[in-house]
C-alpha cells in the first residue's frame, strides 16, 4: 500500500500530481493509474456492474476486469478505461464508475435485493412474467443498478487516423518470446514490425526479477530494443495493441499515440488504426494469470499474484502492507518469491498442492514465509483485512490486507483463433493452447504453453527465425543467452515447468459468495443454476449467465467458468470446449476505425469547375450522389426556393438560363470499334451515327431491366464520347470494361474516364443559339450548321478548345458546352456576359428537375434499377437488327407483360393539390390495399409553366389511360388525391422547341 | 486480404470490387435456347468449396477487370490475370 523505497522502472525525480474521485495524488512518470493509486493506498476504484460490489485493482495489464474508470473531464471523458493500461500523466483527472455517492458508500449496494433479478438469465426471464412487466418494471430495474461509466454525450474533441504497413514478419507481443522472434527475423534481413500494447517493450522481462546471461531481465530487454531500434528495416510499435487477425495476413491495431498526454499534440491524432499486412507473423502474446474461484474472491485487495509481483518490481509499489498469495503452481510461488525480495511483506504462501518444488519451499522458508499447504474459503473487510484458509489440520485465519492468487497460466491466444481455429485442451499444462493456426502465423513462448523463461526466449527465436525464413530471409541461429537455472542460485522465473509444476484447480468447494466473471458480476451459483436450467453448451451458458460478455471478453474468467461448468455436467474440458474468439480482442473506439471520415470530413467535397463562380451569386448548394451542386441561385426578396426556382424555369424557357452540366459521366472511347461495342452496350444503334451527331441511348443490365441512359456523340470516325446520369458514371464505366476485358477481348476500343477533366455548362432556351454565337470562335452555329443533336468539336472564347453538343435535358433550344475543367469558370462567366441582354439566368438543380418532368425525360428516379425500357415508352428505340446485353433477358415473359406498369404523366384534378412522389395509383373507389396496387409515382413537383402540380410514375396499362382519373394515394403521408392521367410531356410534346 | 494486381501490383482488397464467378461465358444470343442459356449466365451460380476463379474489378486502380484465384475456405489469394488474358 505505499511505494518501495527503490525499484522499479519509475522516474522517481519526476512527481505527477493527479486526482481520483476529485481528490489529489501523486504518483512518477512510468507509472500507469492503476499502479500510482496502490502506491498512494487507493484499493478501492469502483463498484460492480450488477450488485455494486465494492471493487479493487485485479491485475496489471489490459485484460483487468474490474478497474475500469471515467477517465478525462468533459467532451473527452471516456468511460471504462483500462487503469492498469492508463499512462499516467500530469494533471490526469480520473473518476471511479457505478457508484452514488462514492465507491466508499454507494447506496445501490444496500440494494441487494435487485440481485435475484439479476442472477443467470436476467436478460430473458423478466420477459416471461406478465405482460408490460418488462416495461414498466424490469427494465428500469434493471437500468438503475447495472452499468458502468458515463460516455460524455458531446462531440469528441481530438482526431483519430487509419493507417497502412506492410512488413515480412509481424511479432505480435514483446514480451521474452516476441523480442527474440523479432531479433532474429531483423538479424534475419525481413521488414520487421513488432508491435505491442504497452508503453515499454520488455512483457514480462519488466516485471520479474529473472538473471539473463550477467544481467537483469529488464537490462536484456533494453539491449536487444536498442539493436533493433538501430535496424533500418524494423520498426517499433509500443502502445500499439493487435486487436484482430483477418485474411490474408491481414491484422489490426490500435496505437494510443496521445492518450497519455492530457490533450494530443496538435495535428496529431488521438489513436491511429492500423491495417498491418505481414507476409508471416509470430503469435507471441504470452500467458494471462488465472484466477481461482473462491468466496469473497472480488474484495478489494485480492488480486493476481503475477501482478502483486508486477507491482513491485516494475513500478516499486507494494500492494498491501502485508500479503499472502494463494497459489496452485510454481510459478506463482516464484512470484511470490520475487515480489518478496522486491520488499513486499508476504505472510504465507497457501498452494493447494500437497508439495512445491523443493528450491522454492527451501527459498520461502529462508525467507521467512509460511508455506501452507490448503485453501482460501473467505475473505473479510470492506477491503481485505484477513483471509480464512482451510488446511488439513484445520481452520485458520490470516490477518492480511492484500492476497495474490495464481490457479495458473491461461495463454492469451485469442488472435490465433480469430480465423476459426479452435484451441486445443493440454491436459498436462492444465490449459488450452492454441490449435490450427491461421495461414502464416506461428506462435512462440508462453502463449503455447512454453512458460519458462529459457525455453520461451529459444522458442521465440526459432520462430523468428522460421518466420523470416519462410518470408525469404535466412540467418544461421544466434547464440542463445545463458540462463542459470541450477539451484535458482539467482532469483529467477526459471524453475522448470514440468508437468508436475501445475495441477488443474479452478474453484475452492466452500459456501459464500464466489465471482467467477467480476466484470459482469457472474457467480460460481450462476453457473450452477444454468446448468440446472438447461443451458449447459458453453455458447449458451455464455449468453445466458453473460460469463466472458464484458469488455474484457472474459479473458481471465472464461476458462474456470467452463471448467465448472464441465465438473457439473461431468464431461472432459476438451468435451466441453470453449467459446468462440472473435475481434477486436481489446475494445477499440468506433473513431479509431472511422479516421477521419466524420462530420463535414465524412467524405470528400466533390465541387463542379464551376463551384467558385455558384458560391459568388449566392447559389445554395445539394450534396448530389459524390457532388455537391448548385441547388437554386436566391434572388433578394424572394420568400423561399419555391420562388427562385419558379424565376429559374419561366426565365429559361422566355429567355435563357444556364446550369453547370459538368457532373454528367463522360467516357472517351476511341478505337476502330467503337461502334461495334456500342451497339452491343445500347439498345438502339450507334454504328450508324454520322460524325458529328449524337444519339440518346439506352442501355440495358444482361437481366433485362435499363442500366442508364444517355447521349453519345460521334466526335470522328474511331472516336466517340458518351455521356452517362451523374449517378451511375463510374458504374457505367465498370460496365464498359467488363464488356472490353471479359465479353469482348476482340474489339479494339480504348475507354478514358473524363468526367472531371471536362467542365461542361448547358444553356436553354430560345435565346440559346444568339448567347453561343458570342463565345465560338468563329464556329457557325446556325441551324444548319448545328442542327438539332449536332455534336462538334470547336474553340471558343479566342482558342479554347470545346465540344458543343446541341440537345436540351429542358426540352428549350439547347447546348451543352464543354471545356477543359479549369476553363470553366472564364466559359460561364463568359456566356452570363454574352447573355445579359437577354436576361440569361443561371439554374440549379431544382429547377433543372422540374424542366426535365415538364418535358418528361425520365432520370433516376425512373432508371431505378426495377424499370425495363418498355416500362420507360422506351421499348421502341430497341433495334431488331442486333443483338446488345440484356436483349435476351428482356423478353422474358414477366419483362415483356404488357401489365406491367409503365411511365405515365400525371396532374391533380384539383388544381392547387400537391403531389409527393412516392404515392402509389389506385383505381377510383378501389380499397387501398397491395392487391388493388397499379403503380406509383416517381416524381412530382409544381410546373410553373402550367400553374399545377405534375408528376411523372408508373401505371399499368399507363400508355392506353391517358385521360383517365385515378387517386395517387400516400397513406405515409396521409394524401389521397385524385389525379387525371395523361402523356408523360406536359410542354412542346412534339419537341419543336428543341429542333427551333 | 491483399490481391496481386498484375498491373498494378499488390494491393489492399478495399480497391476492388467482387463480382464473382469468372467461369462463366456469355452464351450465344442467336441459339434456339438462348433463352434458358441466359438464365443460367445470369443466374445461376456454383459455389464450390475450394480455389474459385472470380471476377474482381479495380476500380480504385487501372480500372482493369482481373481474374483472382481464391480459396473459398481459406479466402487466400492463389493468383490474379488480366481478365482475357487469364487463358479462361
Amino acid at each position: 500500500m505505499s511505494r518501495l523505497p527503490s525499484g522499479g522502472l519509475i522516474d522517481r525525480t519526476q512527481s505527477l500530481a493527479f486526482s481520483f474521485d476529485g481528490r489529489s495524488y501523486a504518483g512518477h512518470s512510468g507509472d500507469t493509474l492503476a499502479s500510482a493509486l496502490l502506491a498512494n493506498g487507493v484499493r478501492l476504484v469502483g463498484r460492480s456492474f450488477k450488485y455494486h460490489r465494492p471493487r479493487g485493482i485485479v491485475t496489471a495489464g489490459a485484460h483487468e476486469p474490474n478497474a475500469l474508470v471515467e477517465m478525462r473531464t468533459g467532451a473527452r471523458r471516456e468511460p471504462n478505461t483500462r487503469a492498469t493500461t492508463q499512462e499516467l500523466y500530469a494533471s490526469l483527472e480520473a473518476a471511479s464508475q457505478n457508484r452514488w455517492p462514492s465507491p466508499a458508500f454507494d447506496l445501490m449496494s444496500a440494494n441487494r435485493g435487485a440481485g435475484r433479478f439479476l442472477g443467470a438469465g436476467f436478460y430473458y426471464k423478466p420477459s416471461m412474467g406478465p405482460a408490460g412487466g418488462w416495461e414498466r418494471l424490469y427494465e428500469p430495474l434493471i437500468r438503475h443498478a447495472a452499468g458502468l461509466g458515463r460516455a460524455s454525450a458531446l462531440h469528441d474533441p481530438d482526431a483519430y487516423e487509419t493507417a497502412f504497413a506492410h512488413c515480412d514478419v509481424l511479432v505480435i507481443g514483446a514480451g521474452p518470446a516476441g523480442l527474440m522472434a523479432a531479433r532474429a527475423a531483423g538479424r534475419a534481413g525481413a521488414r520487421v514490425i513488432l508491435a505491442d500494447g504497452d508503453l515499454r517493450l520488455g512483457g514480462s522481462l519488466l516485471s520479474r526479477r529473472a538473471v539473463i546471461g550477467d544481467a537483469p531481465a529488464g537490462a536484456f530487454a533494453a539491449g536487444i530494443l536498442a539493436e533493433l531500434a538501430a535496424m533500418p528495416d524494423v520498426r517499433l510499435m509500443p502502445r500499439t495493441t493487435i486487436f484482430g487477425a483477418y485474411d490474408g495476413g491481414t491484422y489490426g491495431a490500435l496505437e494510443r499515440v496521445a492518450d497519455h498526454l492530457p490533450a494530443p499534440l496538435p495535428f496529431t491524432p488521438r489513436q491511429r488504426a492500423w491495417t498491418i499486412n505481414a507476409r508471416r507473423t509470430v503469435l507471441a502474446t504470452g500467458a494471462l494469470d488465472r484466477p481461482i474461484v473462491f468466496p469473497g474472491n472480488d474484495r478489494p485487495g485480492v488480486m493476481s499474484a503475477v501482478a502483486l509481483t508486477a507491482y513491485a518490481v516494475r513500478y516499486g509499489v507494494a500492494a498491501g502492507a502485508t500479503a499472502a498469495v494463494f497459489s496452485a503452481h510454481d510459478d506463482a510461488v516464484a512470484a511470490a518469491l520475487e515480489a518478496a525480495e522486491a520488499g513486499v511483506r508476504i505472510a504465507a504462501i497457501v498452494d493447494v498442492r500437497a508439495a512445491v518444488h523443493p528450491v522454492l519451499a527451501g527459498r520461502a522458508k529462508a525467507a521467512g514465509i509460511r508455506l501452507i499447504q490448503g485453501e482460501v474459503i473467505g475473505t473479510r473487510g470492506k477491503t481485505l483485512s484477513a483471509i480464512t484458509v482451510r488446511t488439513p489440520s484445520g481452520i485458520e485465519t490470516l490477518a492480511v490486507d492484500t492476497l495474490g492468487v495464481s490457479g495458473g497460466l491461461t495463454p492469451d491466444l485469442g488472435l490465433a483463433c480469430h480465423l476459426g481455429g479452435r484451441p486445443v485442451y493440454d491436459a498436462a499444462r492444465a490449459t488450452f493452447l492454441p490449435g490450427p493456426l491461421p495461414p502464416g502465423m506461428n506462435a512462440a513462448g508462453a502463449v503455447v504453453g512454453r512458460f519458462g523463461l529459457a525455453e520461451s526466449l529459444a522458442d521465440g527465436q526459432a520462430a523468428g527465425l522460421a518466420a523470416a525464413a519462410d518470408a525469404g530471409f535466412s540467418a544461421p541461429p544466434p547464440a542463445l543467452p545463458r540462463i542459470d537455472e541450477a539451484g535458482f542460485a539467482a532469483p529467477s522465473r526459471s524453475a522448470p515447468h514440468s508437468a508436475e509444476s501445475a495441477t488443474a484447480f479452478w474453484h475452492v468447494a466452500a459456501k459464500g459468495t464466489a465471482f467467477v466473471d467480476q466484470q459482469n458480476d457472474v457467480t460460481a451459483k450462476d453457473i450452477a443454476i444454468a446448468h440446472a436450467e438447461g443451458f449447459r453448451a458453453v455458447e449458451l451458458m455464455k449468453r445466458y449467465t453473460t460469463l466472458g460478455m464484458a469488455t474484457d471478453q472474459g479473458k481471465t474468467s472464461s476458462l474456470a467458468g467452463l471448467a465448472m461448468m464441465a465438473e457439473l455436467t461431468g464431461l472432459s474440458l476438451p468435451e466441453t470446449g470453449t467459446t468462440t474468439f472473435r475481434p477486436p480482442a481489446v475494445p477499440v473506439a468506433i473513431g479509431a476505425l472511422a479516421g477521419h471520415h466524420r462530420g463535414a470530413d465524412f467524405r470528400p467535397v466533390r465541387p463542379t469547375p464551376t463551384h467558385g463562380w455558384a458560391k459568388a451569386q449566392g447559389a445554395v448548394f445539394v450534396e448530389t450522389g459524390l457532388w455537391l451542386r448548385a441547388q437554386y441561385f436566391p434572388r433578394p426578396g424572394e420568400s423561399g426556393w419555391r420562388q427562385s426556382v419558379d424565376r429559374e424555369v419561366n426565365a429559361t424557357r422566355a429567355g435563357v438560363g444556364l446550369v453547370d452540366a459538368s457532373t454528367f459521366g463522360k467516357i472517351d472511347l476511341q478505337g476502330p470499334d467503337v461502334g461495334t461495342l456500342l451497339d452491343r452496350v445500347y439498345i438502339n444503334t450507334f454504328s450508324t451515327l454520322p460524325v458529328g451527331k449524337a444519339r440518346y441511348g439506352v442501355m440495358l443490365r444482361e437481366d433485362g431491366f435499363v442500366l442508364d441512359d444517355g447521349t453519345t456523340g460521334r466526335l470522328a470516325d474511331a472516336r466517340y464520347i458518351m455521356t452517362t446520369t451523374t449517378a451511375n458514371a463510374a458504374k457505367v464505366y465498370q460496365h464498359l470494361a467488363f464488356c472490353l476485358d471479359v465479353l469482348w477481348p476482340e474489339l479494339d476500343v480504348t475507354l478514358a474516364s473524363v468526367t472531371e477533366q471536362w467542365a461542361q455548362i448547358s444553356i436553354s432556351g430560345p435565346h440559346a443559339r444568339a448567347v453561343l454565337a458570342q463565345v465560338v470562335d468563329g464556329q457557325d452555329v446556325s441551324d444548319a450548321a448545328l442542327p438539332f443533336m449536332g455534336a462538334i468539336e470547336a474553340t471558343v472564347l479566342g482558342g479554347i478548345g470545346a465540344r458543343i453538343f446541341r440537345l436540351s435535358f429542358a426540352g428549350e433550344l439547347g447546348y451543352e458546352i464543354a471545356v477543359p475543367a479549369d476553363a470553366g469558370t472564364v466559359l460561364v462567366e463568359a456566356l452570363m456576359a454574352a447573355g445579359r441582354d437577354f436576361g440569361i439566368t443561371p439554374y440549379g438543380t431544382e429547377a433543372l428537375g422540374v424542366m426535365r418532368i415538364e418535358k418528361g425525360h425520365v432520370s433516376g428516379n425512373e432508371l431505378n434499377g426495377q424499370t425495363t425500357a418498355a416500362d420507360l415508352g422506351l421499348g421502341r428505340m430497341a433495334s431488331k437488327r442486333k443483338d446488345h446485353i440484356g436483349r435476351v433477358m428482356s423478353e422474358r415473359p414477366a419483362l415483356a407483360d404488357p401489365d406491367r406498369p409503365m411511365l405515365v404523366g400525371v396532374k391533380p384534378v384539383d388544381p392547387a393539390a400537391v403531389l409527393r412522389a412516392g404515392a402509389h395509383f389506385l383505381k377510383i373507389g378501389a380499397p387501398a390495399a397491395t392487391a388493388h396496387d397499379e403503380g406509383y409515382l416517381t416524381s412530382a413537383c409544381h410546373s410553373p409553366t402550367l400553374g399545377h402540380a405534375i408528376g411523372l410514375g408508373f401505371l399499368k396499362h399507363g400508355a392506353k389511360r391517358h385521360g383517365e382519373r385515378v387517386r395517387a394515394f400516400d397513406p405515409v403521408r396521409g394524401a389521397d388525391i385524385e389525379v387525371e392521367v395523361c402523356a408523360p410531356a406536359f410542354i412542346d410534346p412534339q419537341g419543336e422547341r428543341q429542333r427551333g | 486480404m491483399l490481391i496481386p494486381c498484375p498491373y498494378c501490383g499488390v494491393r489492399d482488397a478495399r480497391e476492388f470490387t467482387y463480382l464473382g464467378d469468372a467461369t462463366v461465358r456469355r452464351p450465344d444470343p442467336a441459339a434456339p435456347d438462348a433463352a434458358e442459356a441466359f438464365h443460367a449466365y445470369v443466374n445461376l451460380r456454383d459455389n464450390p468449396a475450394g480455389p474459385h476463379s472470380e471476377h474482381w474489378y479495380h476500380g480504385a486502380g487501372c480500372r482493369r477487370w482481373l481474374v483472382v484465384t481464391r480459396d473459398t475456405r481459406t479466402h487466400a489469394v492463389l493468383g490474379a490475370a488480366f481478365a482475357g488474358e487469364a487463358g479462361a
